[in-house]
């Protein structure tokens, strides 16, 4: 079957900021209209733990950031005059509390989406442990969606701390359908993706196709047993959406409900397994990767000490080794799943944060990658701006 | 009374000590919150557990429970857990 191509034309060229979130602090990597040269604004909120730093799209100037510290609670930050000012939040994410004392409490807010144009003052989190919130004044009070958080069901699939990633299980990927607020995907690490088409009153499941851990006799329509890594929608064709899981890159075109295991097609000595994934602005066919090593204890470095982004031009009927410019032997460092992302260049420029504390951008959609930032704290979260 | 603030929390404070009231450790954190708005649940989750990494002393004993009374002329010491090695 064809695969749809749908293009649109890109924007002027304009300064694009990076936004880097790190394991100690943020920073805010300002570069001129050509991206060759870059100036570090920071750090910000140094010896905070930083999951998230975005730029609200619709006025360009608002920014969030997910922060907590070693020994305090979480928290969100906000600034309305583009990073040069920051207040906290008067509300951040929390859950419920319960009357038994037992309930959950917020470890630290991973995951931020602005909500979509047409609902100005509204965000989403996702927090870890796994829980979904919004705000509907920009981020300065928080409410929980008690539909997911405290559903006996998603409970289960949700599983314990010890279900989670090595520093705790996670709601990530809130995804709004630009052509329906009420439209939403989220992702659980682990517990699986799920969609609601009411604005989050009722969810439905959208896993099947996806592979689980083989040999353990794991029942694949159970979503306690799918780890998504991270879920894209494509701007220009909203029914498109990339996934890297735990067990390969995958592809969903909706109304089907199925997703298909694109990532077949890297090649077998690097696998599909990793944690980012980065959709094209404007053409829902292209695509791109950063694998991980995943086998045996699951070391999660760059496969053999080479690290590489991989590229599909086709929907991911084939894929393209990207890594002329980065190193090209040990090098075992990886890539965390918010840390790679894209700008909206007629030739679109990539970029990606490395666990030691580099920044790496390619002008040319991965041909060719130069080194823009380094020694900077382990990086958790990557994002492009273009402020107003 | 008199309240000893850890570095972590002077960006909230300005200051190591400050002055705050209350008769019981919830009621101290409640007025302290007020006067500084967010320093609360830095310190006590949302389901009123004191987090793992903070510590709180009255008149250098430690305390657990939110529930337990202060007198005004009563010392309290918050601290960061040594728990980073």
């Amino acid at each position: 079957m064809a695969t749809p191509r749908k293009k649109t034309a890109a924007r002027n060229p304009r300064n694009v900021t990076v936004l880097v979130a790190t394991r100690k602090g943020a920073w805010l990597i300002h570069g001129d209209t050509a991206r060759k040269t870059w100036k570090a604004d920071g750090p910000h909120f140094l010896g905070h733990v930083i999951s998230h730093l975005v730029l609200d799209p619709r006025d360009g100037r608002t920014l969030l950031a997910a922060a907590k510290t070693g020994h305090l609670g979480p928290t969100v930050f906000r600034s309305t005059d583009r990073g040069r000012s920051w207040k906290e939040a008067k509300q951040p994410p929390a859950f419920a509390k319960a009357a038994d004392g037992k309930g959950r409490s917020v470890d630290h807010t991973f995951w931020l989406t602005p909500g979509p144009a047409s609902e100005s003052d509204v965000w989403y989190a996702g927090t870890s442990p796994q829980g979904l919130f919004r705000s509907a004044d920009g981020g300065v009070t928080w409410s929980p969606f008690s539909t997911l958080n405290d559903d006996p069901q998603f409970r289960e699939w949700m599983g314990t701390a010890q279900d989670g990633t090595p520093d705790g299980p996670k709601l990530h990927s809130v995804i709004i359908d630009p052509r329906n607020a009420a439209h939403l995907y989220v992702a659980m690490s682990g517990g699986g993706v799920h969609e609601s088409v009411d604005r989050g009153r009722t969810w439905k499941t959208l896993i099947r196709g996806l592979d689980v851990v083989e040999g353990f006799g794991f029942d694949a329509s159970k979503p306690t047993f799918h780890d998504p890594h991270c879920l894209r929608l494509c701007p220009t064709n909203p029914d498109r959406i990339y996934q890297q899981n735990h067990c390969g890159i995958y592809r969903i075109d909706r109304p089907s409900d199925t997703w298909v295991r694109i990532g077949k097609a890297m090649p077998k000595t690097v696998g599909d397994i990793g944690f980012p994934l980065v959709v094209h602005p404007r053409d829902d066919n292209t695509a791109w990767v950063f694998p991980m090593d995943g086998t045996s204890v699951w070391p999660r470095t760059s496969p053999g000490g080479k690290p590489a982004v991989y590229g599909t031009r086709n929907g991911g009927k084939t894929w393209q080794r990207l890594a002329t410019g980065l190193p090209q032997q040990q090098a075992w460092w990886t890539v965390k799943r918010q840390a790679m992302c894209s700008d909206a260049h007629d030739t679109v420029g990539l970029y990606f944060g490395t666990t030691s504390g580099e920044l790496w951008l390619s002008r040319d959609e991965g041909r060719r990658w130069h080194c823009i930032a380094q020694h900077l704290p382990e990086i958790y979260a990557v994002e492009t701006a273009t402020f107003a | 009374m008199r309240v000893l603030i850890p570095s972590a929390l002077r960006s909230y404070t300005q200051t190591g000590h400050t002055e705050a009231q209350g008769a019981t450790l919830a009621a101290l954190l409640a007025d302290l919150d007020r006067q500084y708005p967010g320093i609360r649940f830095r310190m006590v989750d949302e389901q009123e557990r004191i987090r793992r990494h903070i510590r709180i002393f009255v008149n250098g004993a430690q305390v657990h429970d939110l529930a337990r009374p202060l007198a005004t002329a009563d010392e309290v010491v918050i601290v960061q857990a040594l728990s980073g090695g």
